[in-house]
């Protein structure tokens, strides 16, 4: 069972993490809280049921195709519907809810409310010290760090990067400094949503499929971001490992008592954040009032 | 005869000048009045929710709007109100004129014990934390499902009042007499003292006013307004469930106050019977329903990011550049100063 906890709590955490440091990057660069963000997450689970299993694409082609896709539409909406309004900032937190119900009313139409599942991209498990991990798990997990890597390096050695972090410290000074700022935004949410899509097109074979599997997602994502403090990618990554391995281990010892996996993890995120009200890692920024 | 002659000019210095005040006198008046035209119960029984729901939309505004403590929890005040509403009618067999009001003390009693350690949280961090209240809840609800029914919830409580017609004019009348007491308290002193803590908290406190007595009481008044809603809700559709705790009912909340106008009251009532209604009128595109209603709060917010009723007050009326009074905008005239509006 302790290896259980350790393979679902690690595999659970690197995709929350996944989700959470994107999430905080678009606030942090734009301001934007963008609860569609788990839906791009959707998205992208649905990208991959469509172009593997419908069209039946080889895995090559499918998954980057749908990945390409998932950005494509983050862009637009980003373009047509956040960047126009952004001033408005209660507005913007309206325009992303609606997108998210778009979305799920889409996918509904097109799909259908059905339960669907993916087949695993690699078959088989390995089994060391006694208990098995399959492949896909192993897979997931491999590129998942990959991609948290790309994104780190990426933000810490790039001059996009830089940019970014720029202007998540202070928009006005990056625009003073010639940097342009709705463009870097607009990067931002690419990178973000890209980032969405991932998570959800590696982690289509392990979940079941269905329009409203944002809803759940988003709410831990919200937490584990206040967790690690927002803006912080360091504390994303930290808050979600911390959030997963809570549920896991929740599920784990309680079978009885699954539905309380979110509220226990959202009550200690209370408790953590009554003692430190700017999260694990974030900081107040004075300024900003 | 003068009484009515001061009161003809009373509308007509009043009311008559400015488009805005016409709309609402007539939205009144067409509430009051509808029963004389039609005594269809669903247009009735839509209407009654509508109010209900502008209630509770107007109580997220005060607190959210006003004050600027955006919290994404508040159906936390209407369900823990609807759940003691449901508890004491069930099991005491109280009557709805006793269990709304204790119900509405619930939720304030709620608004203080979240109130409290959200004090030190600002902005997004306090949104997303009273995100958290309501699920937690939620949790509880279902780890005792003989006392607070569980998934299918509370049912068998008694009506808010013996006929629908009374039902009506209860939910009606209750409606525009809280969200008129809401809009005078966002206008007094204390109203004022909301604002300026929602614009910059540290200058407030650096003017010597107790900022942290304010935003409890802003929590505690939000709390009360939100759970006469939910107390009443209850009675009226007889079952207190899970789904008065969800995310979504939180997030309805904040759809129709942004989509009505924020910091505003009216604009919340407005967005409830513009959404309300329409998501009722969207049952016959069954499937579509819901796509249809995510587009049109998409396009109008794209259109009118302020909200729909302060998109319609700058169109309709403009200030006088001299001495700041609201007119009409086909005037070319100050209706105060004469002076020219151009």
């Amino acid at each position: 069972m302790l290896s259980d906890i350790l393979v679902y709590g690690l595999m659970n955490g690197a995709v929350y993490a996944m989700l959470a440091i994107g999430f905080s990057l678009i606030f942090g660069a734009a301001r934007i809280l963008n609860l569609a963000h788990t839906a791009f997450f959707m998205l992208g689970s649905y990208a991959i049921y469509f172009f593997g299993t419908n069209l039946a694409l080889s895995p090559f082609i499918a998954i980057p195709l749908s990945i390409v896709a998932v950005v494509l539409i983050g862009v637009i909406v980003y373009y047509v519907f956040l960047e126009p309004i952004r001033e408005h900032e209660t507005a913007v937190l309206i325009v992303t809810v609606a997108v998210a119900l778009v979305f799920q009313e889409a996918v509904l139409i097109i799909f259908g409310g059905h339960y669907r599942g993916v087949s695993s991209i690699i078959s088989g498990y390995i089994s060391p010290l006694g208990f098995r991990i399959s492949y896909q798990y192993l897979l997931t997990l491999g590129v998942v760090s990959f991609c948290l890597l790309v994104v780190w390096l990426l933000l810490m050695k790039t001059r996009l990067g830089i940019a970014i972090r720029a202007s998540a410290q202070d928009r006005e000074i990056a625009n003073l400094m010639g940097m342009n700022v709705a463009q870097i935004a607009a990067a931002t949410m690419a990178i973000s949503v890209g980032l969405a899509a991932v998570a959800g097109v590696m982690v289509a074979p392990l979940y079941t499929l269905e329009p409203h599997m944002w809803l759940s997602p988003l709410v831990l994502v919200l937490a584990i971001v206040i967790l690690g403090g927002l803006g912080s990618i360091k504390g994303s990554f930290i808050g979600a490992m911390i959030l997963a391995f809570i549920e896991v281990t929740v599920v784990f010892l309680m079978p009885g008592g699954a539905f309380l996996k979110v509220a226990i993890a959202l009550a200690i995120m209370l408790v953590i954040l009554i003692v430190r009200p700017e999260g694990l890692f974030g900081v107040y920024l004075e300024g900003e009032r | 005869m003068a009484v009515i002659r001061i009161a003809l000019r009373y509308v007509r210095n009043e009311v008559l000048v400015l488009p805005t005040r016409v709309i609402a006198v007539l939205f009144v008046l067409t509430l009051l009045l509808l029963p004389l035209l039609t005594q269809n119960m669903y247009i009735l029984r839509i209407l009654a929710i509508a109010s209900i729901f502008s209630i509770y939309a107007a109580s997220w505004d005060l607190l959210s709007g006003f004050v600027g403590q955006v919290s994404f929890g508040h159906a936390l005040f209407f369900g823990v109100a609807a759940y003691t509403t449901a508890l004491l009618n069930l099991r005491l067999g109280w009557s709805p004129l006793v269990t709304i009001p204790i119900g509405a003390l619930a939720a304030v009693l709620i608004g203080l014990l979240v109130g409290i350690p959200c004090l030190r949280l600002k902005g997004p961090y306090l949104g997303l934390a009273t995100l958290a209240f309501p699920i937690m809840l939620m949790g509880i609800i279902f780890v005792f499902p003989n006392f607070f029914g569980g998934e299918l919830g509370i049912s068998g409580i008694t009506r808010l009042a013996s006929i629908r017609l009374n039902e009506y004019y209860l939910a009606v009348i209750l409606m525009l007499l809280l969200c008129f007491i809401m809009w005078k308290i966002t206008d007094s002193k204390v109203g004022i003292i909301f604002h300026a803590i929602r614009e910059d908290e540290i200058a407030v406190r650096a003017s010597g006013i107790n900022t942290i007595k304010y935003k409890l009481l802003a929590f505690c008044l939000s709390g009360f307004f939100a759970g006469i809603a939910g107390g009443m809700y209850t009675h009226f559709l007889r079952i207190a469930g899970p789904s008065m705790l969800a995310v979504l009912m939180s997030f309805q909340a904040i759809i129709w106050t942004i989509f009505g106008g924020i910091a505003t009251i009216y604009g919340a009532v407005a967005g409830v019977f513009i959404l309300f209604p329409a998501l009722e009128m969207l049952r016959a595109a069954a499937e579509y329903r819901m796509l249809i209603f995510a587009l049109i709060v998409l396009l109008v917010l794209r259109l009118m990011p302020q909200g729909i009723t302060t998109y319609a007050r700058d169109k309709l009326e403009r200030e006088c550049p001299r001495c700041k009074v609201r007119n009409s905008f086909i005037r070319k005239e100050c209706r105060i100063c004469y002076s020219n509006m151009r």
